[in-house]
């Protein structure tokens, strides 16, 4: 007898979110650095508020995009760490000894990770709140902004889990962690695309996605509804979900021989 | 009614790729209640024959049945019938003890309300409820894999699958895990499919013994039979002095067949002859020797009688095969 399926996703999740719980190791740098760096940038680059086409006057408001694609490259290093820690001790292969199915093996995963990036975003936003930051969508871009936070963190989160059964090295996902974090730095994070005067950085920002995840939340807290920012954001968020979620599936059922 | 052996294995096969066959068409029989010790050294095969036994690893060729399922093609019945506590206690150190068996009642999917009684009465049984709600990674490694025996039995399998369960315990540890691994058979029934590198572990515990070199099975029967298979006793010499080393040597050879023994000189006795002989025959050559002993047969015997190696000289040479 096999327990079902949202059980089985509910333990593993429960256990996902927990052990991030009891290291603070893991569960405060995706919290402190993404704002310490967003009060930095603030600080020093407010003067790009005056220049002529620049979409708001706080660049607080502007920045504060930019700690939910941080935080959610932070999930994409735990899941994978966390995950191929297991594959090294081989409580993975304890799990795969349960009656558990490796659909509820990833999704318990990528459940614990999700929820964690909703709670990095609840507090960003808290943050936001509390540095005077305005949200122009209001309470139902909150709310939209949290269903895309969910999003990313289960696109990224997949994406560690695809990394770590490919891998089953904790090490080989903490140095590709960096090469993560260059799209981050060659994106729009702090000059909007249209005040990019470089042109290989323009067209490297224009070509990279992430540019257009942020964009999708700083549509949300500056400019309102912009259905543009949110279509592109959104699909780009699905796509990677979806591209993340098959290629980790297909990482489990090469790792998973079990009969 | 006659109950099918617990575990049927025939001509079982496991390659990887790029190494040489790691088990190499053993066959095996184990039946229900019976504790069934796989010896062998680092890199024999032992591991991998449990992998492939508890569905973690297809076999290449051959064929396997445990509790009556084929391993290949019921590889869900195979796990909902046994319990396996594999090599290194896999527990994750930020959980404590009762969150393990918490998660382990989940997914084997204990009713909700019996989950609670189950981890209560196995971490009585494994002497571990003081330490319940301790992160694991503050626990000895005696308590880890008492933690890991009872992880195994949580859904009550008829058949359990222990690898190598003692390898780093203290005496005290491992002679308070072989009591428990022998009331399990004794008192629930439970099959017990058991690797070790001990030599005593696989004397003490087992009702039959398979030893393993190779990846082949090159022994099998109860401790008893396969050691008055060897028969006769040995004796073993440790010279006072290295230059007598092949004086002995070849006075000993007129008294029995010479042993392969690193350490010391020995010989398995001819039939009828005894210490005192020997003893007589140094005294009467003026041989000192620091240590001379008469030692019974044991396993390491049957072990150097089938594969012309000691076991503990075997685990030292193919150390570089355990890390495949």
């Amino acid at each position: 007898m096999s327990s079902p399926l949202l059980t089985q996703v509910g333990a593993l999740a429960q256990r996902s979110i927990m052990r991030t719980a009891r290291q603070p190791a893991s569960a405060i740098p995706p919290l402190i650095f993404p704002v310490a760096l967003l009060l930095m940038n603030s600080g020093g680059l407010r003067a790009s508020t005056q220049l002529p086409g620049f979409p708001t006057d706080s660049f607080v408001a502007f920045a504060l995009a930019v700690p939910f694609i941080q935080g959610a490259l932070f999930s994409t290093m735990n899941a994978g760490t966390d995950l191929a820690r297991d594959i090294q001790t081989g409580f993975f292969s304890r799990l795969s000894l349960t009656p558990v199915r490796g659909s509820a093996l990833l999704a318990g995963q990528i459940t614990g990770i999700v929820v964690l990036g909703v709670l990095q975003a609840v507090f960003y936003i808290a943050v936001g709140l509390l540095l005077g930051v305005r949200f122009e969508s209001g309470v139902a871009g909150v709310a939209v902004l949290l269903v895309y936070a969910a999003l990313i963190a289960a696109g990224f989160g997949a994406l560690g889990s695809f990394l770590a059964l490919r891998t089953g090295s904790g090490e080989s996902i903490q140095s590709l962690f960096p090469a993560l974090f260059v799209f981050l730095f060659i994106s729009s994070m702090n000059t909007p695309r249209n005040l990019i005067a470089v042109p290989w950085f323009h067209f490297l920002a224009s070509i990279n996605p992430v540019s257009y995840l942020i964009e999708c939340v700083r549509s949300l807290i500056i400019t309102g509804w912009d259905a543009e920012a949110l279509a592109l954001g959104f699909s780009i968020a699905i796509a990677l979900v979806v591209v993340s979620v098959s290629a980790a599936t297909w990482a489990l059922s090469r790792r998973m021989e079990r009969t | 009614m006659v109950r099918e052996n617990s575990i049927v294995v025939e001509k079982l096969v496991r390659e990887f790729k790029k190494g040489p066959r790691a088990v190499d068409g053993i066959d095996l029989y184990v039946a229900p209640g019976e504790i069934y010790g796989f010896l062998g050294p680092n890199g024999a095969g032992k591991s991998t024959t449990v992998l492939m036994l508890t569905t973690l690893l297809p076999p290449t060729a051959g064929s396997a049945r445990v509790g009556g399922y084929d391993v290949r093609t019921e590889g869900p019945k195979v796990r909902s019938v046994i319990g396996a506590a594999l090599q290194e206690a896999a527990l994750d150190p930020l959980l404590t003890g009762r969150d393990h068996l918490k998660l382990q009642a989940m997914l084997q999917a204990i009713p909700k309300a019996e989950r609670r009684a189950r981890q209560e009465e196995l971490l009585e049984r494994v002497g571990l409820t003081d330490a319940a709600d301790r992160k694991v990674r503050g626990y000895s490694g005696g308590m880890k894999r008492r933690l890991d025996l009872a992880l195994a039995l949580v859904h009550r399998p008829s058949i359990l699958f222990l690898d190598e369960p003692t390898t780093g315990l203290d005496p005290q540890s491992r002679t308070a895990l072989w009591e428990e691994v022998g009331r399990l058979a004794r008192e629930d029934g439970v099959t017990v499919f058991l690797t070790t590198q001990y030599l005593e572990e696989a004397d003490v515990l087992a009702d039959r013994v398979g030893i393993i070199d190779g990846g082949k099975i090159v022994a099998e029967g109860t401790p008893t039979a396969l050691k008055d298979e060897i028969g006769r006793p040995s004796i073993h010499v440790m010279p006072c002095r290295e230059e007598d080393r092949p004086r002995i040597a070849d006075l000993m050879k007129g008294y029995g067949e010479p042993l392969g023994s690193d350490r010391d000189l020995a010989v398995r006795l001819h039939e009828g002859i005894g210490l005192v002989d020997v003893v007589r025959a140094m005294d009467a050559e003026g041989v000192v020797v620091d240590d001379i002993e008469l030692r019974a047969p044991t396993l390491d015997d049957v072990f150097l009688a089938k594969t012309g190696r000691t076991l503990e000289g075997a685990a030292a040479g193919e150390d570089g095969a355990s890390a495949r």
